[in-house]
């Protein structure tokens, strides 16, 4: 097939007429996928928040609010769990930037007392076979239930309380740096009221 | 050229993963499971056949100058239209697969095949070649992930054969195990090709 020769009139037209096509594609198929899209991901967090507080019927999305993180440089998602209008947990949405392998969110649910209820991984790209373990129960078990004023939220190596997990000391200690910036933003703001 | 032979080319003779070594990043990167390669084999072999046959249409209009930016438009499209239709319907393979379905734009079986068959050919043997192609690659992909699951983590297609509560070879989830099984993978390849 003889090539079709070049100049500037044809080249800028053929470019302008190839990317206007490929916008107006692009728009209608972001106009149909936007509203599933934005559903998943509101599914997604309300299963990890599902996951983390006691029962509840209300729903925390529409209740969230947002409290300083406790070095006061960002802020933090908080979920309040209601049941029959009763504060029953709360659910905060948390980061680490000492993650092995970029940054780590949790959702980490408090009871009213302050307890731990449970924690669920919501992000993480730790090393495959190693750091990933922190979403197994086996680790983010030995969590629930403790009370981070007496519970020491570092691995034992560092003095604290947390069994890390074998070989992957640095996804450990992000996990407790994690559920700690929770735990004392939480606190800051005045806990649970 | 009879179209099952330009189909069937891409499984053995010219596979882009075993033969060609194009698009090694990804092949790399998203293996560490049998459904990881899979999904990502798919979502480029969807990419490769629309952009082979909208290559295949326009190429006449294109002047040669400016035909790399125009093809490189027509494969950004057709990518970012599969990230967000993966995004909107299977949220669990698009969280596994992350950035590399992005990184589908810049593999360069894409970009490869556009050059030196669709805009040579017309649209039918373009479809063809983008069909071989792409299931070429899935299936490499595919063969790559199983052995990287079974070895390193016992389990293929998420089936776990191994007791539940022991481990693979982690050496072969980790980067280093993809260039080991790729390694002998197509030295087996070589065989297979040398005796046929």
């Amino acid at each position: 097939m003889a090539k079709k020769k070049s100049s500037l009139i044809n080249m800028v037209f053929t470019l302008f007429v190839i990317t206007l096509v490929a916008s107006a594609a692009l728009g209608y198929i972001y106009e149909l996928t936007k509203d599933p899209i934005s559903q998943m991901k509101q599914n997604k967090k309300l299963q990890a928040i599902k996951i983390v507080v006691p029962e509840f019927n209300n729903n925390p999305s529409a209740d969230m609010y947002k409290i300083p993180t406790y070095e006061g440089t960002d802020s933090l998602e908080c979920y309040p769990a209601k049941k029959d209008g009763e504060l029953v947990g709360t659910a905060v949405k948390t980061y680490t930037k000492n993650g092995f392998g970029g940054l780590v969110w949790l959702m980490v649910g408090f009871k009213t007392d302050g307890t731990i209820n449970d924690i669920s991984v919501l992000e993480q790209n730790e090393t495959p076979g190693l750091g990933t373990k922190m979403t197994t129960a086996k680790f983010k078990n030995q969590f629930n239930n403790k009370n981070p004023e007496q519970y020491k939220l570092s691995v034992k190596k560092d003095g604290g309380d947390v069994d890390a997990i074998t070989a992957a000391t640095i996804s450990s200690r992000a996990f407790c740096d994690a559920v700690n910036r929770a735990h004392k933003s939480f606190k800051n703001k005045g806990g649970d009221k | 050229m009879n179209q099952w032979k330009n189909f069937i080319k891409g499984f053995i003779k010219e596979n882009p993963v075993f033969v060609l070594l194009l698009g090694m990043c990804p092949t790399l990167g998203v293996t560490s499971s049998a459904i990881n390669g899979l999904g990502m084999g798919l979502a480029t072999t969807f990419v490769l056949v629309m952009s082979n046959i909208v290559i295949a249409l326009i190429k006449g209009f294109i002047p040669d100058k400016v035909r790399i930016p125009s093809f490189i438009v027509v494969i950004a499209s057709f990518v970012t239209i599969v990230q967000m239709v993966l995004q909107a319907y299977l949220p669990a393979l698009y969280a596994q697969l992350g950035l590399f379905i992005p990184l589908i734009v810049v593999n360069c079986i894409i970009l490869g095949r556009a050059e030196a068959f669709a805009s040579k050919n017309g649209v039918w043997p373009s479809l063809i070649d983008g069909l071989g192609m792409g299931l070429g690659f899935a299936f490499a992909l595919t063969i790559l992930g199983s052995v990287r699951e079974m070895l390193g983590a016992g389990a293929i297609f998420n089936y776990k054969f191994i007791p539940a509560n022991s481990d693979g070879i982690l050496l072969f989830i980790l980067a280093p195990g993809a260039f080991i099984v790729l390694g002998y993978l197509i030295a087996i390849i070589n065989k297979i090709k040398k005796e046929a």
